[in-house]
């Protein structure tokens, strides 16, 4: 137990040592910290009263000291309103992408792993999601079931659990098909216990980084709902919310456009460059 | 080739009888009754049952299910939409060809630009220009797309007054909106086939063309671009998906009357007729889409055509 836990370790610092190498991908990784961070300290930063108060004499205010980042039509502050709706738009990438891991691992490992009748069901059954494009399925879900951050989250994990499950399935394929895997099965492993302790660590490269591009993929998702009005609603703050409200204001206010939008980008980029990143830190062909 | 070709076709039967059976279902966990929607909760009891049972609502769910197939397969009816009280099909049939000029103008636009820079990227990698396109097309790739129609029509339309902001009378109204859908999508296009061209390059057997002397051009074009083609079609054909989805909400940003704008609308009414025949019919499109796209490959691919010859989808 303690030799496999000291190498381990060590596997981890080896790939430590390629990912900072990569200065690209280091960006990447600051950039996230600083938006986590702000979706984490927000009330440290600016108290939440800040994004709900409605100063009436300092509507559609444009940039400066007192609102860094100007106000809306109401005179809210969009500084405090873009900090306190980075927790949304985080929460919603963050929470969609682990459940549709959860899903599609469980999925994708035992239609790999067992192959035959399970394999045939379930990845029949993913055929027939594939064939509903992301955005009508999350529109038919939000629409048959109302609404809301929860159901906005149901639609959006549905949506992107068929691409999960088939990339799971080929991973674990690859995997299965090792000889230790053979050699576990000899001496009588259990089923469970073969794929969480040796199948999934092993297909876990491909799996973190396609979760952190799929991160990435719900933000956007995420913000293009709402701003179609299907998502998150208002008055909560979130990115997507505040483009589609500030699209009423593109001749007077292009600022209120202009501030989410960048966080918008700013954090799918950054969650793409370590996706990338790690890409390359976890493929040993480019080991130098 | 042909029994592939009748094989997958046969196959999309029971696909598509399963994605209507998936999207009715979902849409039918909706709550409340057509009766209610339409007359509204202080309605006369008897007026809503009557109504409720004009629409059929007052039948089991399979029923209503079978019921809903048979008049969408024999009759190509797809109900009546619980806003207009007219049948859903004359709302799509306006509306979709918005939708699918839209989304075939950026598919053209987003292939041409996307493949292109990409294969120059791969062939002159580490370039300046090579390094652009990865820098740009990874901006790109984060740019949501609505935003990018909003800022396009801030600097197009209200600095430059060139192009209309509103509406779809005109080509030029769809200069914006096919911008907007492909300068995203044509970012990923562009970083699958850079990395589908540098890998092939690496190949074995491009080695060997090199050896034998060929032209850089020769084994460009010939050798090396044929071959990463392959997952490049691929992805431009479930990529039409992605068009379609980026469609629907280009649509909201340019107020063009397509399949967006008529799904977002029906579902703000609770028009669940509306947003089925919707869903059902693009979901239709998208895998007629798809299969056109797996039968090509198989074309494209001689090798997928060897594995299809002795019988059956086997495992990937």
């Amino acid at each position: 137990m303690n030799k496999s836990s000291s190498r381990r370790r060590a596997q981890i610092g080896e790939f430590w040592r390629r990912f900072r190498k990569n200065k690209v991908a280091m960006l990447g990784l600051v950039i996230l910290i600083v938006i986590v961070g702000m979706a984490v300290f927000a009330d440290l930063i600016v108290p939440y009263s800040k994004c709900v108060e409605q100063l009436g004499a300092d509507k559609l205010q444009g940039p400066s000291l007192r609102h860094w980042f100007g106000t809306d039509e109401l005179g809210r502050d969009l500084f405090a309103r873009i900090v306190h709706g980075s927790r949304n738009s985080l929460m919603v990438g963050v929470t969609t992408s682990l459940l549709a891991l959860l899903v599609g691992a469980t999925l994708g490992a035992s239609a790999a792993y067992f192959g035959g009748m399970v394999d045939n069901i379930i990845m029949r059954l993913i055929d027939i999601f594939t064939c509903i494009p992301p955005i009508l399925l999350s529109l038919a879900v939000v629409a048959a079931l109302g609404k809301t951050l929860r159901n906005l989250i149901i639609a959006m994990t549905i949506s992107c659990i068929p691409g999960t499950v088939r990339l799971i399935r080929s991973v674990v394929i690859t995997v299965a098909e090792q000889d230790y895997v053979e050699a576990a099965r000899s001496y009588g492993t259990s089923n469970a216990r073969i794929i969480f302790r040796y199948v999934l660590p092993n297909a876990m490269g491909p799996i973190i980084v396609n979760t952190t591009m799929m991160i990435s993929d719900m933000i956007l998702s995420a913000a293009g709902l709402s701003f179609i009005g299907m998502g998150i609603q208002p008055p909560r703050p979130e990115w997507g919310a505040l483009l589609s409200n500030a699209q009423s204001y593109l001749f007077t206010a292009p600022y209120m456009l202009f501030f989410p939008g960048i966080f918008i980008i700013l954090t799918s980029m950054a969650f793409n460059l370590v996706g990338d990143g790690l890409t390359d830190a976890l493929d040993p062909k480019l080991k130098d | 080739m042909t029994k592939f070709v009748v094989k997958r076709i046969l196959y999309m039967i029971p696909v598509l009888f399963g994605v209507a059976f998936l999207v009715f279902a979902i849409l039918s966990l909706t709550p409340g009754d057509p009766g209610t929607i339409i007359l509204g909760v202080t309605a006369k009891p008897e007026n809503i049952a009557a109504l409720n049972h004009e629409f059929g609502f007052d039948q089991p769910f399979l029923i209503r299910f079978f019921t809903y197939m048979k008049n969408l397969v024999l009759h190509q009816d797809m109900g009546i939409s619980y806003q207009y009280r007219r049948n859903v099909w004359t709302f799509i049939a306006e509306a979709f060809p918005y939708t699918l000029l839209l989304a075939v103008l950026s598919m053209i636009v987003q292939s041409i630009l996307g493949v292109s820079l990409g294969i120059f990227s791969a062939v002159r990698q580490y370039s300046t220009l090579d390094r652009i396109c990865v820098v740009v097309a990874l901006v790109f790739a984060s740019i949501p797309g609505f935003w990018l129609g909003l800022m396009l029509i801030m600097f197009f339309s209200i600095r430059l007054k060139l192009l209309p902001v509103f509406g779809a009378e005109s080509l030029a109204h769809f200069v914006l909106p096919t911008l907007t859908v492909s300068l995203t999508s044509a970012a990923g296009t562009l970083r699958l086939t850079r990395s589908a061209m540098l890998e092939t390059i690496r190949q074995e057997y491009i080695r060997t063309a090199q050896a034998k002397g060929a032209s850089e051009r020769v084994i460009i074009w010939k050798h090396a671009l044929r071959n990463a083609m392959i997952p490049v079609v691929t992805s431009l054909g479930t990529g039409f998906g992605a068009s379609l989805g980026g469609a629907i909400i280009a649509e909201t940003v340019f107020s063009i009357p397509g399949m967006g704008r008529l799904m977002v609308n029906a579902i703000n009414q609770k028009d669940i007729p509306m947003v089925m025949g919707a869903t059902l019919f693009l979901a239709f499109i998208f895998s007629m889409i798809v299969l056109l796209v797996d039968i090509l490959y198989a074309f494209i691919d001689p090798r997928i055509k060897e594995k299809y010859k002795n019988g059956g989808r086997h495992r990937e």
